[in-house]
């Protein structure tokens, strides 16, 4: 089927022409390990010190400031657990919210069980994180903050610049989940009040198992991977270079081509959302409109159905879609995420998100807003809680 | 999910949807908060079931579950209706994810509770709840994965 139309870009994205094209060389031809003495090695290790620099540049960071990891969660998981031995004199209380991903979620239950002491703030409707009440968690012994700059499911973006300013202020370390809005909305970490920030390739076109962790000059983090000497001792394992090459690449045509992607994909978040509530009627959005919701990011509920019905039907027409319905998770919750802002379990489980990319058109856009309410009305047919 | 093509054929053609006015006995299994319902009507003449019909709100399998269990029942007399296990049903569809194995807890419970609304209604003796272990609990909580 070449007329599938994929829109679960925040699942993860196909790594576009341009990067693989120039990742190809370094599998068979410049294959040496960064590590290495020779010529081999040296090759290699200049390319992927240039990746280093051009992510930096990227996010405004300096070059010795950017780690490598294989994945976005391997980059949260070390950012919280690295700088807690760092502030073991100061305490073991950390503040996250309660739309984090699960990667920052779980790392924090495993340390919950080692005794340290997690506060979830609370969202509002929206799905945003009141900085007053960052204010009002801090303690004496609070050691860590970390707080997603935009939100998988429902794309609220979180004032990240207040809340780091409210950490700074008070000497405590802020990290930030930049995995889903690193390519999509500026990041400029020469203002910005943060000290880690965690990427991930996949998320930008670039290909999957390549991460970083941003780590600013003086913050002290202990190394979680023990091996070679890679990453200034701190991360051991050879470099996954072709990968870590293939999201500089990424990371460095996101960020020139963002404005005028973030324009389009706009247009169209907004014409399915407008298009979806004219034509399914009890319908909620969930998560902000406007310039505070990433530019691809559409999260609906829908009245009286259930989510992964929704997903089996827009698949059998070539559809790719997600949703926060328990059915679709293996759990039995629907997305902790959907019942933070503070959906009923009923109306979170029949939610749907649509998450746009590059190369989504306006056709793709009609042809959802074509197929849509008549699944929904035979979902709704069927089912005993729709009077209609 | 990876769904057998039974189940499937069942979730995009679900067969007997809707309801039957006057039913002999209806069984509502499930709750919205766990993400399903099953509401289903049948009706019995001379001790056999003549029609089935239900309305699920819920994943592909509690649909393509519902479905079976109403295409396994019709012609059955009311013991044998009642002897249908979840297993049978999962089996009918070609088996299903161990995740969705409690979509056909819901379903058989759904028969049981028709048949038990039937007998109740209509004065016949009552099996107890030996019979419906599962109808006494969610449906949740008794499903090993």
């Amino acid at each position: 089927m070449t007329d599938r139309i994929y829109l679960d870009h925040a699942a993860t994205t196909a790594v576009r022409k341009e990067v693989f094209d120039y990742m190809l060389p370094f599998f068979t031809e410049h294959f040496g390990n960064p590590m290495s003495v020779h010529s081999f090695g040296r090759e290699t290790k200049k390319y992927l010190e240039a990746a280093r620099e051009t992510i930096a540049n990227c996010i405004g960071a300096e070059p010795r400031e950017i780690m490598f990891t294989s994945s976005g969660t391997e980059a949260d998981n070390w950012a919280i657990k690295g700088v807690l031995k760092g502030q073991s004199k100061k305490g073991k209380h950390i503040i996250t919210s309660q739309i984090e991903h699960h990667a920052v979620l779980h790392t924090l239950e495993q340390l919950e069980q080692q005794g340290y002491e997690v506060t979830y703030l609370p969202v509002d409707r929206e799905g945003f994180v009141d900085p007053d009440e960052l204010k009002k968690a801090i303690r004496k012994d609070t050691i860590l903050v970390s707080i997603m700059h935009a939100n998988n499911e429902i794309g609220a973006i979180q004032p990240i610049d207040e809340l780091g300013l409210i950490c700074k202020e008070n000497g405590i370390i802020f990290h930030v989940d930049a995995v889903q809005s690193a390519g999509v909305l500026p990041i400029d970490l020469k203002h910005l009040p943060v000290d880690l920030l965690s990427l991930s390739a996949h998320k930008f076109y670039g290909p999957k198992g390549a991460g970083a962790l941003f780590v600013r000059k003086g913050t002290r983090i202990e190394s979680m991977i023990s091996g070679g000497g890679q990453e200034r001792g701190l991360r051991g394992g050879t470099h996954n270079h072709v990968a870590i090459i293939g999201m500089g690449k990424a990371l460095e045509l996101a960020v020139l081509e963002m404005e005028e992607n973030n324009k389009r994909i706009s247009k169209l978040r907004d014409q399915l959302i407008d298009g979806l509530f004219e034509r399914i009627p009890e319908i909620r959005l969930n998560g902000p409109r406007g310039d505070k919701r990433l530019p691809n990011n559409v999260n609906v509920s829908i009245k009286y159905i259930e989510g992964e019905g929704m997903l089996l039907h827009l698949d059998m027409l070539g559809i790719a879609a997600s949703s926060g319905s328990a059915c679709t998770s293996g759990s039995l919750d629907p997305s902790h995420v959907l019942l933070a802002i503070g959906l009923t379990h009923e109306i979170a489980h029949g939610s749907l998100r649509l998450s746009l990319g590059r190369e989504n058109t306006e056709a793709d856009v009609k042809k959802v807003l074509e197929v849509l309410p008549e699944i929904v009305k035979n979902l709704r047919s069927m089912s005993p809680l729709y009077e209609g | 999910m990876d769904y057998s093509d039974k189940v499937m054929d069942h979730f995009m053609h679900p067969r007997n949807v809707g309801e039957i006015k006057d039913a002999d006995g209806i069984g509502e299994m499930g709750n919205a908060k766990c993400g399903d319902i099953m509401k289903l009507y049948i009706t019995i003449e001379d001790g056999i079931i003549t029609d089935a019909k239900f309305k699920t709100f819920g994943c592909g399998a509690a649909i393509a579950t519902s479905s079976m269990v109403t295409e396994l029942v019709i012609g059955k007399t009311l013991d044998e209706a009642t002897k249908i296990s979840n297993k049978a049903v999962a089996d009918a569809l070609g088996g299903l994810p161990p995740v969705k194995m409690h979509c056909s807890l819901l379903a058989a419970d759904a028969l049981r509770r028709a048949i038990y609304d039937y007998k109740n209604k209509n004065g016949l003796p009552v099996d107890d709840c030996d019979e419906c272990e599962t109808c006494c609990h969610d449906h949740h909580d008794i499903v090993e994965e």
